[in-house]
């Protein structure tokens, strides 16, 4: 760790004043070095929502180096800290945070991290996937992306699940064009008969923005190259089949309530609304 | 939509979830709402409004309650009758409207303010005269009492009601509460006075008070600018230092309006502009 940091991380340990911390933190966030990761990821739990927005944007910032922290800290069982770390995760788009925003998005108690999932499910970095997992992961997202669409009852938690297609559809659009079908008439539907006024709107511009071709995703050729390793895809693989197996086990396919029961299965028993 | 007990329930994606709250049946709720147990009572009145319960039924037990007097706070209050108020505003059933201004006289402060939301979106003229009584004696009237906190009236729900009636006639009894030593009443009147003139300094006022010192002030400016859609707040409404989810709830208020004033597919560049907002905050 560099000299410079120890200060601020002192700033952050000792602040007095709640505005004293959220200021702290946001200082050390900007730093942007991986040694102020341990002190970000424990402001998650101070009950702090100024600091702990400026935490989650310094982690995103950090990006794939903050992952495996913010991964255990998911295995902490306070539920806060749990749902600004899902926001983070949601936020850098690692594919190793995709199974937590899978469940995240479709079943969290919190309309916030619900919200947040499902847009983190279209800008998930789907170019760092290696081909035969890219299948999976992307038909995964797009199931659960559909289901926040039609199912969720809060209207934001809707308009981020169609943030969340809008993306989706412009990664997979070459390879799967049934896909892309299916968001299409998806964002017809909210269009013409959401509830909200607001949701309607989005759905429409989506369906305009798609048809225009705008927000071209970057092509892999001109982006970072993954720098995940063969242990961690077989990792992924691992939790999506899990997942796929006990979505098979617990409801017939092609019904999206498995989802809600299946993450409360892989760990978010400690939600009591 | 399956698995749902409501025969006119007018917005049934709210009772999409199998929660706890929704395992309700209306036949139920009503039953509870006119039987003996308080505690199930006020669930009952609360439920029948969150999810647009709006059958005559429903409306003439939730009428019914406007006049419980069994129900009572060790202060003198009506929980029950507040409940319903509350209800019977977001029902849209003008029936409540004659009940629920008798309930401006209630002497329980909180009875009045229920009220008189419920009569602001009930839209109805007839609430107008006995909200403008409310006001008499204007500001002098309506100065903090002994206690510094406290207040005669429910001002801030009496003013947006007002504006949300169209009440031009009240224009000049709202104006003074642009003074009032209550910045939260300050916003009220210029919510208010914003929705009876459409003059934007009102809304700017408004907009100010978006980069105030406290925040629960702030929260409060984004609600009012949401509700009456300004559209030039947008940005300012995305840098105030406050929830992104309440920010959201202010960016919805903004697009929903243009929406109705540019109906879609058309989407204004105005419209375009908050959706972008809107997009960064999620």
């Amino acid at each position: 760790m560099s000299d410079s940091l120890l200060p601020l991380i002192r700033a952050v340990e000792q602040a007095h004043s709640a505005s004293q911390l959220t200021q702290a933190v946001r200082a050390l966030a900007a730093t942007g070095q991986e040694g102020s990761i341990p002190t970000l990821i424990a402001v998650l739990s101070y009950n702090n929502p100024g600091a702990a927005v400026a935490a989650v944007e310094g982690l995103i910032q950090i990006g794939e180096p903050a992952v495996p922290a913010l991964l255990e800290q998911l295995d902490q069982h306070n539920y806060t800290a749990r749902s600004w770390a899902i926001r983070a995760l949601a936020g850098i788009g690692d594919p190793r945070g995709l199974v937590t925003l899978l469940g995240a998005a479709t079943a969290d108690f919190s309309m916030s991290v619900r919200r947040a999932a499902a847009r983190g499910l279209g800008t998930m970095k789907w170019h760092w996937f290696p081909q035969d997992l890219l299948e999976i992961a992307q038909e995964e997202a797009l199931e659960a992306l559909l289901f926040v669409a039609q199912q969720d009852e809060e209207w934001v938690v809707r308009y981020a699940a169609i943030v969340g297609l809008e993306t989706l559809a412009t990664a997979i659009a070459l390879a799967y064009p049934d896909w892309r079908a299916q968001i299409q008439s998806q964002l017809a539907r909210m269009t013409d008969h959401d509830t909200s006024w607001a949701v309607r709107a989005r759905a429409c511009l989506a369906q305009q923005q798609l048809q225009a071709g705008i927000k071209i995703m970057p092509t892999p050729a001109t982006v970072e190259p993954s720098p995940l390793s063969a242990t961690d895809w077989q990792q992924i693989l691992d939790t999506l089949y899990a997942r796929k197996a006990q979505e098979r086990l617990a409801f017939g396919e092609g019904d999206p309530r498995r989802y809600r029961e299946l993450a409360l299965a892989i760990g978010q028993p400690e939600v009591k609304p | 939509m399956q698995g749902t007990n409501f025969e006119n329930a007018s917005d049934l994606s709210l009772v999409d979830t199998a929660s706890d709250e929704s395992s309700l049946t209306v036949e139920q709720a009503i039953a509870n709402l006119r039987g003996p147990d308080s505690g199930l009572r006020y669930y009952a009145a609360w439920w029948l409004g969150r999810f647009r319960v709006g059958t005559p039924e429903a409306i003439a037990a939730l009428i019914e309650s406007l006049a419980d007097d069994s129900d009572r706070t060790a202060e003198g209050g009506y929980p029950l009758r507040r409940n319903a108020a509350r209800a019977l505003g977001k029902l849209g059933d003008t029936q409540a409207v004659p009940a629920l201004i008798e309930c401006l006289a209630c002497d329980d402060f909180y009875v009045r303010e229920a009220a008189a939301q419920a009569l602001g979106s009930l839209g109805d003229r007839r609430a107008i005269p006995p909200l403008m009584a409310l006001l008499d004696g204007g500001l002098a009237a309506a100065q903090p009492l002994g206690d510094g906190i406290r207040l005669r009236h429910p001002y801030a729900a009496i003013l947006e009601a007002l504006g949300e009636l169209e009440a031009t006639e009240a224009i000049a009894l709202i104006e003074p509460f642009l003074d009032h030593p209550f910045e939260l009443l300050q916003y009220a009147a210029a919510r208010a006075m914003y929705a009876l003139t459409q003059e934007s300094v009102y809304a700017e006022r408004l907009v100010r008070a978006l980069s105030g010192d406290k925040l629960p002030l702030r929260r409060a400016a984004l609600a009012d600018l949401g509700a009456i859609g300004y559209t030039p707040a947008a940005t300012a409404i995305a840098q105030t230092l406050a929830e992104n989810s309440l920010k959201l709830i202010a960016l919805k208020g903004l697009l929903e309006k243009q929406v109705q004033q540019i109906p879609l597919p058309t989407l204004s560049e105005e419209a375009r502009r908050i959706m972008a907002l809107m997009d960064e905050l999620l």
